[in-house]
């Protein structure tokens, strides 16, 4: 298991592909994404990889946060994240992943909270039929109806479908297929739609219900790997990989 | 700038060295080549009539073109950048009041007729001028 990436929705656009298809994308931005900090077994119980993103004002930044940042040699982060990865696929702190960690072609998971649709009733909620618009009804359009029975049971069942509020959960889309990445602007462009508003921070991982694709960069797409592909372009996959470690 | 507008405008420069499109707006007649590709060959072909509507901006961009196909009318949408268009030719400019003619739908025979223009924007003495292209 590799790590994943956090990244911010920038919003939709279209993509049109040389053989004149155009394919709705949604536009996903990475940005000075760096590991902050490494969870390992003999200390915490698990490994994992803890990224942050993001540049926040620095007032917004408590002290023990700063404390944190300044152990990892990073600039602060608004937005931090643990991805679960196997042990050799741990990474340095302070190491830069780049977008190049995915390749075109690849199916993700991507992770983020729904938009909020605020308290909302039992239609818009749990797609409850409502009642007539017309034939002498009052008032009751669009209310729930009956919630139970009579004096057995005498009370309303645990879990039952009321209004409420809806929405601001945490979303995972399956299977999305990565169309391109642009390593220049940080862009990952997705095929369909992601959860979450313009501006959302997004977790980006490899799809769990397909095979990974052998090309992608392990243990981790790092700037600094991807600078020294450019620089030797013969240079197979592992090789590049090795070198992300050795860094 | 934001990123969906800067990444469309890289898209749009990368595809405008690709191929020139004339500035045409309702009321021109264009012939569109349009590449069609049957099993594993590609050809070209041409999809003449007026154009009776131009909506949207940027990559979004896309006109209707109408013509008449063995009497019944035809209407085709082409996102004006589509990598399927391999060129756009102008063939005759329309002299028309309105930005979209959809009362063409209604008209046939004489009364679908468009005047050719020959003053206005990009033209000077019934001549073309040369004109900025749009985008």
């Amino acid at each position: 298991m590799r790590t994943g990436l956090i990244a911010r929705k920038e919003g939709m656009s279209r993509y049109f592909t040389p053989e004149g298809q155009h394919i709705p994308v949604t536009i996903l931005k990475v940005e000075k994404l760096q590991v902050t900090a490494v969870r390992t077994m003999e200390k915490d119980g698990y490994v994992a990889v803890q990224l942050g993103a993001g540049t926040p004002k620095i007032k917004n930044v408590n002290k023990a946060q700063r404390e944190s940042f300044a152990k990892a040699k990073v600039a602060p982060k608004s937005k931090l994240m643990e991805f679960r990865v196997d042990p050799k696929n741990v990474l340095e702190v302070g190491a830069e992943l780049s977008v190049e960690h995915f390749i075109p072609g690849q199916f993700v998971d991507v992770q983020g909270a729904s938009l909020g649709k605020g308290f909302a009733g039992g239609m818009k909620r749990w797609n409850f039929a409502g009642h007539r618009a017309s034939h002498g009804n009052s008032i009751t359009h669009r209310s729930l109806g009956s919630t139970g029975n009579r004096q057995d049971p005498g009370r309303v069942f645990k879990n039952k479908k009321m209004p409420g509020h809806l929405g601001v959960e945490t979303v995972t889309t399956q299977n999305l297929k990565i169309v391109a990445v642009d390593a220049e602007d940080g862009l990952i462009l997705v095929q369909g739609s992601v959860p979450g508003f313009k501006g959302a921070w997004i977790a980006i991982t490899d799809a769990m219900k397909k095979p990974l694709p052998k090309e992608v960069p392990m243990p981790a797409g790092l700037k600094k790997a991807a600078a020294d592909k450019q620089e030797q372009k013969a240079e197979a996959a592992p090789a590049v990989a090795e070198e992300g470690k050795a860094e | 700038m934001d990123t969906i507008a800067k990444f469309e405008a890289k898209q749009l420069k990368a595809m405008a060295s690709k191929k020139q499109i004339p500035v045409f707006s309702a009321g021109d007649t264009l012939k569109v080549n349009v590449r069609i590709t049957e099993g594993d060959r590609t050809r070209v072909q041409a999809y003449e009539g007026i154009c009776i509507s131009r909506t949207g901006n940027g990559i979004n961009e896309s006109f209707t073109v109408r013509k008449i196909s063995y009497g019944e009318g035809v209407e085709r949408v082409f996102p004006l950048h589509s990598p399927v268009i391999e060129s756009i030719d102008l063939v005759r400019r329309g002299s028309v009041r309105r930005a979209k003619l959809y009362y063409m739908r209604k008209r046939s025979g004489k009364s679908a007729r468009i005047a050719e223009r020959t003053t206005g924007h990009g033209m000077e003495d019934g001549r073309e001028v040369a004109e900025s292209a749009g985008e």
